[in-house]
């Protein structure tokens, strides 16, 4: 147990399994420490015979196990190999409790309870987390597992399944089938259940087909018994201890979130977000000397890029400063720069000239900088348009821009400066267009990168906050007034954040306040005979509660968050104050005031319209932008919008026009509404999901089907799927029947299930935008049934309803 | 915001159709009155109206590929359908001036016959399309056949779970009315929403149980004869339920009807354009020929 090693790498996923293995290629003293019983297990647990990508394509792999995109077989395989040929020293079962100890002498002791020695640490464990475990004597038998790969192998045993989760459940349904199953249930009901596990787990106590434990701890496990079985569950349930017999126990109790427990053995994080990543240098070393963090959990999701770093960190811990394999792609995206600069100093000058990345840790630096955008535009040549749906974030690296902040009004924003914030924290449209001046050189950095920063360093995020609270007030309120005399009374400006059907404020409140929607969409409604009528919807970018400010003293009437929304808000001493330096303002305002009232007014006469205002609300449609409506009244139900949404786009319908709720003879069917936030877009690993400026929420070809954005979708319109193989013109299908015609090719794709060298891939609507003509479904409808429409319009249509 | 197919950009179709028709007529009546010969197919200005007319009938019959060309840009399909529907009733007169009103028992007027066939059969749809869709949406309530199906099953098992606590004889033919309640079926059964449901008495004979009247009335029987108190309430609830049951399956009946009307004109308008067409031909080669 004394011997000390060099490395103990933590973690045998990708990055570990690079690590370890260069290290045994070198000779060093090393083991690789897995809490499974195998290799990689997050790819472990994927599905048999799925694709995995190798995403970035254009990253070198630097490792002395391979890697390419394959079947996940080919690649377990091929990493088990890698593993058995450097004869890597991997001990699986061996999940690691607790850190000790400094740099040169670290204390690794083992769940086992044993104890590693090791100069250095690599982290590579990934985000997914440990298995929680069932915490009482016995946990550890071998008959207890904490996942289930294929529920068909298990055949008349007696399986015990510990959990109420999803994922509990959805075993337990589906072992029945075979065993004998019994689920055994902290608490009396299934509070965290989907809705269907929820009624498919009660269907199948109440039909006995699973006996549940209600209301029941498990008090310990053991081994063996004259029962004939593996061994035995002891419970305790409000009646007393039960001792259960059998083959299997499954505890599916959830995971322990990996950042506590890398918290615990004191690695730094710069935030309490959730989603920062823990500090790091440019060699992967984090806030403990010698205590390296690599992969997921250091912020690269993609397989390459862990083994890369894997192997990486090895090579700096023996202090070699080799260069990172990014650095050919950096190399390559600053050869348009104008200096003749080594890439580290054009880093370095970046971080100088930019105030607002000053803050920023090297490497995270470095990472934004691979998936930015450097560029060197023309004089005068546009960079973005007023309107436009982009939502990337521009820094001015040289020269200068001119912001055309309202027509003819132009702003001049030069070296060091940044642009473009508005639409990145409110994913709304460009509110403003932008132009290059001489000299000009841009960083421009994707919104979900940038998100990724602002989440994980406050010093950025509150630049932003400011900035945007400022040229906000100064773009609707004041735009003859400098920023420099905004600054003292935009610091009384406040932003809130509103959950769904969270009031902003009621009717009758006082009424001190406006409030500037900066994301998502409010109604404003009205009381009518004892019930709240929605009476119109303003989305962001508008104001509400202006009335109030011009002294009317009450509310007048209730405004409502239709989706997660944030506001900025003034109070009316600073408001006026804002008056005091433009007197005009006073003017606008009563004019909007008495437009509004006039279309309340229209409204107000027909609460069946506010019904239906309510009605497209609760579908969510106040975060769309562009959602696609079905007047019942005319859809015959031929399904052509669905056909011409297959074939324009590889054979996958990406609407489903059957599914999706109806109120007053409007059908929303289930199909993409390209959300001013898109929930999509949050998670994807290789960035493949873009918005273009037309507002299109789409999926390039980079898409590495990992399925992050089918679960983050609300509305369940994106699917995973496989492109159809090509149709016969519609000429010999007609006249000679040749391969199947026009939305028959069920076929195809019954045969591309079972193909699975191909992969499947993420697929929802993009608005058909490389159509000339526009969306398929819509153009194809032969009725007029099919209408998409953008949330401005639900005003006219319900009048039109009405 | 929505049109319906006719009133498609304020009916521009409409006008271009009377405008087909009103020349057409003029063609007609200026040729009974110059000539000594009487209108008919065989002089300039019914060679005219005629290849204007075989001209309307491709295009009409272009429908079929234009509502199938999903990345075309030219117009849009319901543009497509508005001046289809007013073009192909303009031709109903355009054809009937070609034809001078002699009609007689030859190819001739059994392409005309053909033709009207289509547009009558056109004209069906299109007040299918536009009275129907409405119906639909009262009666199914936005809710689709599954869904409507699901809601049955629900209350299928409520049914069944209910009838255990009533006497076995009753409640194998309870089970039996579930489980031989039929609708849809062939076309024929789903466009007169015919109810071909059984029960099964006493294991053996079977008996039409139309609208579930045969188990509502057997329900009835043994709730007056019943004692136990217990019992009366199942059956009473029983009988809830298969009022409820009735309801749904009406809704899904009506539904399905809805659905094979709006799409059973088409298997006669289509393959009866078809016919047209190879008439077309006939007739107007004959007429080369016989000229």
């Amino acid at each position: 147990m004394s011997e000390r090693l060099k490395v103990a790498v933590v973690g045998a996923g990708p990055g570990g399994i690079s690590a370890a293995a260069h290290a045994a290629e070198l000779g060093l003293p090393h083991v690789l420490l897995e809490a499974s019983e195998k290799h990689a297990d997050t790819i472990q647990k994927y599905q048999k015979g799925k694709h995995v990508m190798a995403e970035p394509g254009v990253l070198p792999l630097r490792s002395p196990v391979g890697f390419e995109a394959g079947t996940r077989e080919v690649i377990l395989g091929e990493w088990e190999r890698g593993l058995a040929a450097t004869k890597t020293n991997v001990k699986y079962r061996g999940r690691v409790d607790k850190i000790e100890g400094v740099k040169g002498d670290f204390k690794l002791t083992l769940g086992s309870g044993d104890v590693i020695n090791a100069e250095h640490v690599i982290l590579g464990i990934g985000v997914q987390g440990n298995p929680r475990r069932l915490g009482c004597p016995g946990e550890d038998s071998l008959f207890i597992q904490y996942q289930l790969d294929d529920p068909d192998e298990y055949h008349g045993e007696t399986i015990i399944v510990v959990g109420a989760g999803d994922a509990a459940i959805e075993n337990v349904l589906a072992l029945a089938k075979n065993n004998t199953v019994h689920i055994v249930n902290r608490k009396d009901e299934f509070a965290r259940a989907k809705e269907g596990n929820l009624n498919g787990i009660t269907q199948a106590i109440s039909a006995k087909k699973v006996n549940c434990f209600f209301n029941t701890g498990v008090s310990r496990v053991d081994v063996g018994g004259d029962h004939g079985k593996a061994g035995a569950i002891v419970l305790s349930t409000p009646s007393g201890e039960a001792v259960v017999p059998c083959d299997r126990i499954i505890a599916r109790l959830g995971a322990v979130p990996q950042r506590g427990l890398v918290e615990s053995w004191g690695v730094g994080f710069p935030s309490k977000d959730a989603t920062s990543l823990p500090v790091l240098s440019t060699k992967y070393e984090s806030s403990v000397p010698g205590m390296y963090v690599i992969g997921a959990l250091a912020g690269y999701p993609l397989i390459k890029q862990a083994m890369n770093q894997g192997y990486e960190v090895v090579e700096y811990i023996l202090g070699n400063a080799i260069k990172p394999a990014d650095h050919p792609l950096l190399e390559e995206k600053f050869s348009v720069l104008p200096y003749s600069l080594e890439v580290d100093d054009v880093i370095d000058l970046m971080q100088e000239r930019i105030p607002i990345f000053a803050e920023v840790n090297p490497l995270v630096f470095r990472e934004l900088l691979l998936d930015s955008n450097v560029s060197v535009p023309g004089p005068g040549e546009v960079i973005f348009e007023r309107n436009d749906y982009t939502n990337s974030f521009f820094t001015i690296l040289d020269g200068s821009v001119s912001i055309e902040v309202a027509p003819g009004v132009n702003i001049k924003s030069s070296q060091g400066n940044f642009f473009g914030e508005m639409s990145l924290l409110s994913g709304r449209r460009r509110s403003a267009t932008v132009r290059a001046g001489d000299f000009c050189v841009l960083v421009e950095t994707p919104r979900r990168t940038m998100n990724k920063l602002v989440a994980s360093v406050d010093a950025v995020k509150r630049v932003l906050d400011e900035t945007f609270i400022l040229r906000t007030i100064q773009q609707r309120f004041t735009p003859n007034v400098s920023i420099e005399e905004l600054r003292p009374i935009a610091k009384n400006a406040k932003i809130n954040q509103f959950k769904p059907n969270e009031t902003l404020f009621v009717e009758g409140d006082e009424a001190d306040t406006l409030h500037l929607i900066r994301n998502g969409s409010v109604t404003v409604g009205k009381m009518f005979d004892g019930r709240e009528i929605p009476m119109a919807y303003v989305a962001a970018g508008n104001y509400v509660g202006e009335m109030g400010l011009l002294g009317r003293g009450l509310r007048t009437s209730t405004v409502r968050a239709t989706v997660k929304t944030e506001t900025v808000s003034l109070d009316s001493d600073t408001f006026l104050e804002l008056v005091r330096k433009e007197p005009q303002l006073m003017e606008t305002l009563q004019r909007q005031v008495q437009e509004r009232a006039a279309a309340n007014v229209a409204l107000q006469s027909d609460s069946d319209a506010g019904d239906l205002l309510h009605f497209l609300m609760k579908q969510g449609l106040g975060e769309a932008t562009d959602v696609l409506l079905i007047d019942e009244q005319l859809c015959v139900g031929c399904d052509n919008c669905e056909v011409a949404c297959a074939e324009t786009h590889e054979g996958t319908s990406r609407l489903n026009r059957k599914a999706g709720p109806s109120f007053a003879k409007i059908h929303v069917p289930t199909s993409c509404r390209h959300c001013e936030d898109p929930h999509c877009m949050k998670d994807c690993p290789p960035d493949a999901l873009k918005r273009s400026p037309g507002g299109e929420v789409f999926i390039q070809d980079n898409c590495i089907g990992c399925g992050n954005c089918e679960r983050n979708c609300p509305y369940g319109v994106i699917q995973m799927a496989y492109p159809a193989p090509p149709k016969p013109s519609i000429w010999s299908w007609m006249f000679f029947g040749a391969g199947p015609g026009p939305g028959q090719d069920k076929s195809a794709k019954k045969k591309a299930d079972k193909d699975l060298s191909a992969a499947k891939k993420a697929v929802k609507c993009d608005m058909c935008m490389d159509l000339p003509g526009g969306a398929a479904c819509v153009r194809a409808c032969p009725t007029g049934a099919a209408l998409r429409i953008n949330p401005e319009e639900f005003v006219s249509l319900i009048r039109s309803q009405a | 915001m929505y049109q319906s197919i006719l009133s498609y950009k304020n009916a521009r179709w409409l006008w271009v159709a009377l405008g087909l028709a009103a020349l057409s007529l003029i063609a007609y009546l200026s040729e009974s009155y110059d000539h000594s010969e009487p209108p008919n197919g065989g002089t300039w200005i019914g060679y005219g109206l005629g290849t204007v007319g075989a001209g309307l009938i491709f295009w009409l019959l272009y429908f079929g590929r234009r509502k199938r060309d999903y990345a075309s840009n030219t117009g849009t399909v319901q543009g497509w359908l508005s001046a289809h529907v007013y073009l192909g009733t303009a031709l109903l007169v355009v054809a009937t001036a070609h034809t001078g009103l002699q009609f007689g028992w030859n190819v001739h007027t059994l392409f005309y016959v053909l033709m009207c066939l289509v547009i009558f059969s056109g004209f069906f749809g299109v007040w299918a399309y536009l009275h129907y869709p409405g119906i639909l949406s009262v009666s199914a309530d936005g809710k689709t056949i599954d869904e409507l199906c699901r809601d049955l099953a629900d209350v299928d098992k409520q049914a069944r779970r209910t009838a255990e606590r009533i006497d076995p004889q009753l409640r194998l033919a309870v089970g039996s009315a579930i489980d031989r309640t039929a609708f849809g079926g062939t076309a024929w059964k789903q466009l007169m929403r015919r109810d071909s449901s059984e029960i099964v008495l006493d294991g053996v004979t079977r008996e039409p149980n139309i609208r579930q009247a045969r188990i509502v009335q057997l329900l009835a029987q043994r709730l007056s004869n019943a004692s136990r108190n217990d019992e009366v309430a199942a059956i009473s609830q029983i009988m809830d339920l298969v009022g409820s049951r009735n309801q749904i399956l009406r809704r899904i009946r009506r539904t399905i009807q809805i659905q094979a009307i709006l799409r059973v004109w088409l298997y006669v308008h289509v393959p009866l354009s078809f016919a047209t067409v190879a008439a077309l031909i006939v007739h107007v080669i004959s007429v080369f020929i016989y000229w």
